[in-house]
């Protein structure tokens, strides 16, 4: 069996449909736990106070927003090599929730910076990078809506996909590459193992991170079989109209 | 059972409550688009099975 063959979009829709009752249903339940632990049951930072709690929302929707352009970059390039249409229309699946959880890290990051920082904003190269990919995030799905030609904006998102990726790129590795700015740098650095956060409020945190990221697949999910369904139904509308 | 927030509950509540409020806007209407466009597809479908 081949990875390939869910690039059919029968075969994607009846394979993922199943699958997204226990997705979203562990997602919710990861949620719940991940939240109600952090917000009701870790000690507030010595110096952050309880602001401490906004990480359960800000590092999870930080992650997935860059990880959902990953993605997105992924299927693009799958789009543009192969010309599977499933691959072009999950990657479009994915912008929305890419935008939300963009909004999401940037709204609790002001939100922690003004008494933390005494600032809503700073032009930061995380911050900045960011809000650009933030742009980059409505300016993807604006052109999905502008072309009519399903395959062209493919064509043309998926361009527009591999451009937004250095900012992708900039939002999760900016606090290394300039050693400036207010942002701190990375609190669980995947690739050293060593991290600075305390295991009180670390577990918490990696269960929200799973949680937002089955969240993510489980929206991708959905929202890639209505994409499939709509572009069917625009196909059989154009072929009766004939 | 609410947990003493001290000087930053509006803070830490005003971002809790974004953040939820636009989680469940997106999970709501990816599900509301989902419904409608399968009933559409549906409705397409049946259409074309009828017309002549």
């Amino acid at each position: 069996m081949s990875i390939w063959e869910y690039a059919n979009p029968k075969k994607f829709i009846a394979t993922s449909t199943p699958l997204v009752p226990w997705v979203m249903g562990l997602a919710v339940a990861g949620l719940v736990v991940g939240l109600v632990w952090g917000f009701f049951f870790t000690p507030d930072d010595y110096r952050q106070g309880s602001t401490v709690k906004i990480i359960y929302l800000h590092v999870p929707a930080a992650l997935m927003a860059i990880n959902a352009w990953f993605m997105m970059l992924v299927a693009s390039l799958i789009w543009l090599v192969r010309r599977h249409h499933v691959s072009a229309l999950a990657a479009r699946a994915a912008a929305p929730i890419g935008v939300v959880m963009t909004l999401i890290a940037l709204l609790t990051g002001a939100i922690w910076g003004q008494p933390m920082w005494g600032t809503w904003w700073a032009w930061d190269p995380r911050l900045t990078s960011f809000l650009i990919l933030f742009l980059f995030y409505l300016g993807y799905i604006a052109l999905w809506e502008a072309i009519d030609d399903p395959d062209t904006a493919a064509d043309l998102t998926s361009v527009l996909c591999i451009v937004g990726s250095v900012f992708a790129v900039l939002s999760r590795y900016a606090v290394r590459f300039w050693n400036q700015g207010l942002h701190q740098g990375t609190s669980v650095p995947v690739a050293t193992g060593g991290r600075t956060v305390d295991d009180v409020f670390f577990v918490p945190l990696v269960i929200c991170m799973v949680a937002f990221g089955l969240l993510f697949v489980g929206l991708v999910l959905i929202r890639t079989t209505t994409e499939i369904r709509a572009r069917r139904m625009r196909a059989l509308e154009a072929r009766m109209r004939r | 059972m609410m947990p003493e927030l001290g000087d930053y509950a509006a803070e830490v509540l005003s971002a809790y409550a974004a953040s939820l409020l636009l989680l469940v806007a997106l999970v709501g209407l990816s599900l509301r688009r989902s419904r409608k466009v399968r009933a559409q597809l549906d409705a397409v479908e049946a259409r074309r099975k009828d017309a002549p």
